[in-house]
C-alpha cells in the first residue's frame, strides 16, 4: 500500500488537550511540517506562550521554552543575539501578543530581531474561559462581553499586524487562515517563507498571522466556526501579505 | 580607571574605579556572555560602560524597551547556557520581579543587580537600603528564594560578582547584587583578583537545539496533582543547601562586646567608623556584618546572643540594627537573636544617610540604657 500522508517526526504522536474544532492542532501541524521541510529540527528552539499553547512543548518535539505572558519576543532576543546561529520563534496568542505583550512585540521589531513569529489570532482568550480579547470583533459576544463588544465602551480589534508592518525592522508579515484546505496551504507556504528569511540570515522580525477557530468560546459548531473566520474576521483582519 | 582603553583586566594592578563601573568590568571577567538593561539612576554607568566593552570583548549588550523586557532577555540567554546579567534600581527591580520569578520556577541562573534608592513609588535618586524585604523574602510570587550580596566596598563589589555568577550557575537560580547608589557612584582603589573557579555541572538541560538528543524544555509550569508541591520541596532542598553553605559574614571585636552592631553594605561602613570611635572612648562594641543577606548569616548571630545569655542577667547585651531604610534587615536579626537580648533598631530613610555622630551617640545611649538596667537587675537580685 501506497503512504500518501503521514505524521511527520516533529510532530510528536500523543492525543490532543485542544478542543475539537480548534486552530492550535492545525497550526501545530504545519509548523512541525515547516522544521522538517527545512531540515532545522537540530538548530530550532521553540517559545510557548501563556494560553492554550502554553504546553505547546507536547506536540512539538524541538527544544522549547515557555515563557511569561506576552514576554516571548523579548526571551527570543536574549536567544537569538547571544545564538545567532540557532533558529528561534515564538508561538503566540491574540492575548500573549496583542494585549500584555503589545511593548515586547513591537519592539522586538523595531530592533530588527532576526525571529520569526506565529500569531495565532482567534478572537478571544481561550485558556481563561473566553474573555475579550484585544482582536475581539465588534458585537462578538465573550464572558466579559457580554453584551457583544461595543466600541463605545471596549474599544475597536486591535490590528497588530498592520501597526508591525510600517515598521522598518519587519521584512515579512503575512496574514492567513486556517478555515480550509486552500487557505491551510497558504498558511503553510507563508509559515515556511518567515523561516526561511531567518535561516537566510535576512536581517529582521518574519510574522505569520493565522485566523484561527475557537468553536468553544464562539459558542458554534467547528463547521460554524470555519464560515465565520472567512465571512466575518477576513472583514476586520484581511488576508494577504502585509509586507515583504 | 573610567578613560578608554585603559582597563587592564586582571593584572592585579591596583586601579581607580567606580562601583558601577567595576562591578561591569567584573561581570565581564567572570565571563558573562550577555548585558540587558534599561537606564535608570542611580546605575547608568553599568549600562553605558556594558554598551562599549560587551561589543569590544565580543559579547551581547541590548538595551531594552522595558525592565520587563530586560529580565526576560536573560530569561532567554540563560535558557540557552549563557550566562547573563541584568542590572536597574529600586523601580525597576520591581518590574522585574516577574522574571525573577519564572527563573526561580524555571532554575534558570541569573545575575541582577540592585543598584537601590529611595522609596517607595518614584521615591527619590539618593542610596537607599529599603529593597531589603524584597530582594531577600523573594520579591515576586511563589514560594521561592534569591541568593543576595550585600557588599560594603567597591573591592567587595567586584569579588561577588564572579562568585554570583558562579553560585547562579551552581544552584541555577537568580542571585542578586544589593548595591546602593553611594556604592554605585563612589571611587575606591581595586584589584581584579584572579580567584581560581570551581568546576560548575554541565548545563545539560540548556536549550542547544535537540541534535542527537531527547528534547529539552524550560518550564515552570507543573500542572499534574501533586507535581507542583513536589518541584516546591525540591527548591526548597536546594535552599536549605545553600542556607548551611553559602553564608557570608564579617565580625570584629564581638567577643567582650556589650554591644554589637549589625549593619551592612554603606551602612555598614559608617558603623565600622562609629565602633572604632567608641572602642576609643572605652565603650565596649563590636559588630558583625553580614555579606549574604540570604542565606542570613542566623547562626553567627544566635551564637553572639547565646553569649549574652550565657554571661548572665548582669552581662547582657545589646544588639543595635542600623540600616538606610526604617526597618528591614532587623527583624532577621530579631529572628536570630531570638528574645535571648535586646534588638534596637536606628535607620535613616528616603536618602537620608546616617553619619558616624549619630550611630555613635546611638551607642552611648545604649550604653547608659545598659547600665541603668544592669543596676535594676541588681536591685531584683
Amino acid at each position: 500500500m501506497k503512504t500518501v500522508f503521514k505524521r511527520t517526526p516533529t510532530l510528536k504522536d500523543c492525543p490532543t488537550h485542544y478542543c475539537p474544532g480548534c486552530g492550535h492542532g492545525i497550526a501545530h501541524r504545519l509548523l512541525a511540517e515547516t522544521i522538517d521541510e527545512l531540515g532545522i529540527h537540530d538548530r530550532t528552539i521553540g517559545i510557548a506562550p501563556v494560553g492554550c499553547a502554553v504546553l505547546e512543548y507536547d506536540y512539538i518535539d524541538v527544544d522549547m521554552i515557555e515563557v511569561a505572558h506576552g514576554r516571548a519576543p523579548a526571551v527570543a532576543t536574549g536567544m537569538k543575539r547571544t545564538n545567532p546561529d540557532k533558529i528561534i520563534f515564538s508561538y503566540q496568542g491574540d492575548g500573549d501578543l496583542a494585549a500584555i505583550g503589545t511593548a515586547e512585540i513591537i519592539h522586538a521589531a523595531q530592533r530588527a530581531e532576526q525571529i520569526t513569529v506565529i500569531f495565532i489570532n482567534n478572537a478571544v482568550f481561550g485558556m481563561t474561559g473566553g474573555q475579550m480579547a484585544p482582536t475581539t470583533m465588534i458585537d462578538q459576544v465573550t464572558s466579559t462581553t457580554p453584551k457583544g463588544r461595543a466600541a463605545a465602551e471596549q474599544g475597536y480589534p486591535l490590528q497588530v499586524s498592520e501597526l508591525l508592518a510600517v515598521l522598518p525592522g519587519v521584512i515579512y508579515i503575512e496574514r492567513c487562515a486556517l478555515s480550509g484546505p486552500a487557505q491551510v496551504r497558504k498558511a503553510k507556504k507563508a509559515m515556511k517563507h518567515a523561516f526561511e528569511l531567518q535561516i537566510n540570515n535576512t536581517k529582521g522580525l518574519s510574522l505569520v498571522e493565522l485566523l484561527s477557530s475557537c468553536p468553544t468560546y464562539w459558542r458554534m459548531k467547528p463547521a460554524d466556526a470555519m464560515e465565520w473566520i472567512e465571512s466575518e474576521m477576513t472583514k476586520v483582519f484581511p488576508l494577504g501579505r502585509l509586507k515583504g | 580607571m573610567t578613560e578608554e582603553g585603559q582597563i587592564s583586566n586582571s593584572s592585579g594592578e591596583r586601579i581607580l574605579m567606580c562601583g558601577n563601573e567595576a562591578l561591569a568590568e567584573a561581570a565581564i571577567l567572570a565571563g558573562c556572555d550577555a548585558y540587558f538593561g534599561y537606564p535608570i539612576t542611580p546605575q547608568n554607568e553599568i549600562p553605558a560602560y556594558m554598551s562599549r566593552r560587551m561589543p569590544e570583548e565580543g559579547r551581547v549588550f541590548v538595551q531594552s524597551e522595558s525592565e520587563l523586557a530586560a529580565i526576560n532577555m536573560v530569561f532567554g540567554a540563560s535558557a540557552t547556557g549563557k550566562r547573563a546579567m541584568t542590572s536597574s534600581s529600586s523601580p525597576g527591580i520591581s518590574l522585574m520581579q516577574e522574571g525573577i520569578s519564572y527563573l526561580a520556577g524555571a532554575e534558570l541562573p541569573a545575575v541582577v543587580v540592585n543598584v537601590m534608592r529611595g522609596g517607595p513609588g518614584l521615591g527619590n535618586i539618593a542610596p537607599s537600603q529599603s529593597d531589603y524585604f524584597q530582594a531577600t523574602r523573594g520579591g515576586g510570587h511563589g514560594d521561592y528564594r534569591t541568593i543576595v550580596f550585600g557588599p560594603s566596598s567597591v573591592q567587595e563589589l567586584v569579588d561577588c560578582m564572579p562568585l554570583a555568577f558562579d553560585l547562579a550557575d551552581q544552584y541555577r537560580m537568580t542571585v542578586m547584587v544589593l548595591a546602593d547608589g553611594i556604592l554605585g557612584q563612589m571611587m575606591e582603589p581595586i584589584v581584579f583578583k584572579k580567584n581560581p573557579r570551581p568546576k560548575l555541572p554541565p548545563k545539560d538541560w540548556a536549550l542547544t537545539g535537540a541534535k542527537d538528543r531527547e528534547q529539552n524544555i524550560v518550564r515552570s509550569l507543573w500542572l499534574g496533582e501533586g507535581v507542583l508541591e513536589k518541584h516546591n520541596n525540591k527548591l526548597k532542598a536546594k535552599y536549605e543547601r545553600i542556607e548551611k553553605n553559602e553564608v557570608l559574614c564579617e565580625q570584629y571585636e564581638v567577643d567582650d562586646a556589650d554591644i554589637i552592631v549589625v549593619a551592612y553594605g554603606v551602612a555598614a561602613r559608617i558603623v565600622q567608623g562609629a565602633v572604632a570611635r567608641a572602642r576609643e572612648e572605652g565603650i565596649k562594641v563590636g559588630w558583625i556584618r553580614p555579606i549574604t543577606l540570604w542565606p542570613f548569616p542566623t547562626e553567627q548571630i544566635s551564637r553572639a546572643a547565646d553569649e549574652s545569655v550565657k554571661a548572665g542577667p548582669l552581662r547582657f547585651r545589646i544588639f543595635l540594627t542600623v540600616e538606610m531604610s526604617l526597618g528591614q534587615m532587623v527583624e532577621d536579626v530579631k529572628l536570630a537573636v531570638a528574645g535571648k537580648a535586646p534588638v534596637v533598631f536606628y535607620g535613616r530613610a528616603g536618602g537620608g544617610v546616617p553619619t558616624v555622630e549619630e550611630i555613635l551617640d546611638k551607642i552611648k545611649q545604649l550604653t547608659i540604657r545598659r547600665k541603668t538596667q544592669d543596676t535594676r537587675q541588681k536591685t531584683k537580685v
